[in-house]
């Protein structure tokens, strides 16, 4: 092991191309990780934020935030389900925004609800006041400002920051139900619900209760008028977010694959040149596993010290990025990144192993 | 009891439908602080009789028993803590690790060991003074001479205190007057430690530090003397 260490610290030159490799690697998976991350946050804040366990839609919404509504008597029966606790509405619109002193426009997801969500303080009282998402920074919002929405132009002042509560990659402005309802008015009158009609219910489970056994309950009450799920499910049917994420999961196991092989191709050469030398160490009484070992650890240093760079890297790269891509780095996607590449070292490493237990120590001789 | 006994050792290589014999009921007596030059011409099982009585090849048949312990039933790993336990060896061509120190060249023996590496460490600065490279224990060995790099693979040789110590062709890519040098100091350090000690060679000029010398020739060891 200190063998490999002092190899590593003394000839980094040999190393060069199996950590260029795997840099490139890393940044390519920190980036691919971190644009699915930001897709996917961009697009499920606003449900993820949800306190209740479960969401009940129209039946006939294909568990659309857009196409569901539920009217008040519906809502009224959902409440009285034997496990609900508590029921809010839940209403949407997607509108463009105009922020002063901007020329384009801010594309937005209007919130109007009744049980706050997590990080969302209760509704405020003044109609037309909103609580806008952080990432509306990047556009210009300010807190105090005064936004216009939509064709008809409906004017509302953000009074404070929420987070992690986008909608479909739009950022989100959070207020009362009546606040939602003028926004809609204001933009699109053919699309207004009628009083005490909502889009979406967010409902909260009564401890002790299993949600799926609640959400049947529900849909049970309400005759087959309503599609209830859970916060996850509810996620997971957001469009197209299904197809995002297997498409790049695709690309990113593909890269690991792509780093074990480079790892596995490298040691492979390395371990072809050193024959000789593996041959004294096991002359001298080195066993197969301590050989190995030394293989192993220099692989997963390797991986560490390209995961350091690529990281370093990636992160640069965040600030010189558009704030319109939706680059985010997490220390999990990191965390996940680190060890899927160390693993993938180690593994790649390995195929060097029937190489090193046939070393014959006796070729050291003569 | 003998630091070295071959009994009727017999070593046979197959290649195809052929069998070689490289080594032919060869018997051998090593004793306790004795030196034996092993001479013969290339091909003649010198190193295969090195290898078998290093613990490096198991033989085809007959005994060996090194310090008495009958090592000829071994298997790999018993044989890989015999070498690493009970002999040391000098390389034809020294074979030291390149991007460690001479100090480290030989501490790796003691990391193969698992030893105590604060004991390693007295041990390798004791042996490297001895060999007169207390100076050049922090070197490379691209930066020492062609003899200073012989005389740290010597102290590698002898970092686990052996009882055999197994010395191929020692002389081989070095001049006469250097040569001659580094075999005064194989023979002094075999001799300090009253260690007994093989000699491979075919330079007969060399002979004269040994106390016994064996020709072995078609892998039969024909005389001593």
């Amino acid at each position: 092991m200190k063998v490999a260490m002092l190899e590593l610290r003394r000839r980094p030159g040999r190393f060069a191309p199996a950590l260029v490799a795997l840099v490139l690697l890393t940044l390519l998976l920190l980036v691919l990780g971190g644009l699915l991350d930001g897709l996917a946050n961009g697009s499920t804040g606003a449900l993820r934020a949800q306190p209740g366990q479960l969401l009940t839609y129209s039946a006939d919404s294909k568990l659309s935030l857009v196409r569901s509504h539920l009217d008040a008597a519906t809502v009224a029966e959902v409440g009285r389900v034997a496990g609900v606790q508590q029921v809010g509405g839940l209403g949407v619109v997607l509108l463009g925004a105009k922020v002063p002193g901007r020329s384009d426009e801010a594309n937005v997801a209007v919130f109007g609800y009744q049980i706050p969500p997590r990080g969302v303080p209760a509704p405020p009282d003044q109609v037309g006041d909103v609580y806008a998402d952080r990432s509306l920074a990047a556009y210009g919002v300010q807190v105090g400002q005064t936004l216009e929405v939509g064709p008809g132009r409906y004017p509302v002042t953000v009074v404070g920051w929420v987070r992690d509560t986008d909608f479909l990659l739009q950022g989100s402005l959070w207020g009362s139900e009546a606040t939602w309802r003028a926004a809609i008015a204001s933009a699109r009158p053919d699309a207004v619900l009628a009083p005490g009609t909502f889009p979406v219910l967010t409902v909260v489970t009564a401890p002790g209760t299993k949600p799926t056994d609640v959400a049947a309950a529900i849909d049970a009450a309400t005759g087959g008028a309503t599609h209830t799920v859970t916060r996850g499910e509810a996620v997971d049917s957001l469009p197209g977010l299904r197809q995002q994420r297997s498409t790049f999961n695709s690309i990113i196991y593909t890269t690991f694959f792509v780093a074990a092989l480079v790892v596995a191709l490298f040691f492979a050469l390395l371990t072809l040149e050193r024959i000789g030398l593996y041959a004294v160490f096991k002359a001298m009484g080195a066993s197969s596993r301590q050989v190995f070992t030394q293989v192993v650890a220099q692989a997963m240093i390797v991986a560490l010290v390209a995961f350091v760079i690529g990281g370093l890297l990636a992160w640069a790269a965040s600030f010189a990025i558009p704030p319109e891509v939706p680059l985010q780095l997490t220390s999990a996607r990191a965390v996940e990144v680190l060890v899927g590449l160390v693993v993938m070292s180690a593994l790649g490493s390995a195929i060097s192993l029937r190489r090193v237990v046939r070393v014959d120590p006796a070729s050291a001789i003569g | 009891m003998p630091a070295l006994q071959l009994d009727n050792v017999r070593k046979v290589y197959q290649s195809g439908d052929e069998e070689i014999v490289a080594l032919d009921h060869a018997s051998l007596e090593v004793g306790d602080a004795e030196i034996v030059a092993l001479v013969g011409p290339s091909g003649s099982g010198k190193t295969t009789l090195l290898s078998i009585a290093g613990g490096l090849l198991s033989p085809s048949e007959g005994r060996v028993v090194v310090a008495g312990d009958d090592i000829s039933g071994y298997d790999p790993k018993a044989l890989t803590r015999f070498r690493r336990d009970r002999v040391g060896f000098v390389f034809q061509s020294v074979n030291l690790v390149p991007f460690l120190t001479a100090r480290e060249n030989l501490l790796v023996v003691a990391d193969f060991n698992r030893a105590d590496r604060k004991a390693a460490g007295a041990r390798a600065d004791q042996l490297l003074g001895e060999l007169g490279l207390g100076r050049r224990k922090g070197n490379l060995p691209g930066q020492l001479s062609g003899g200073e790099r012989q005389r740290v693979a010597v102290g590698r040789a002898f970092m686990n205190a052996p009882s055999l110590v197994l010395i191929d062709e020692p002389t081989s890519a070095l001049d006469t007057k250097l040569g001659e040098q580094v075999m005064e100091l194989i023979v002094s350090e075999v001799r300090a430690r009253d260690t007994a000690a093989v000699i491979v060679t075919h330079d007969l000029r060399m002979t004269h530090y040994a106390d016994r010398t064996v020709h072995i020739t078609d892998g039969v060891l024909e005389s001593s003397g």
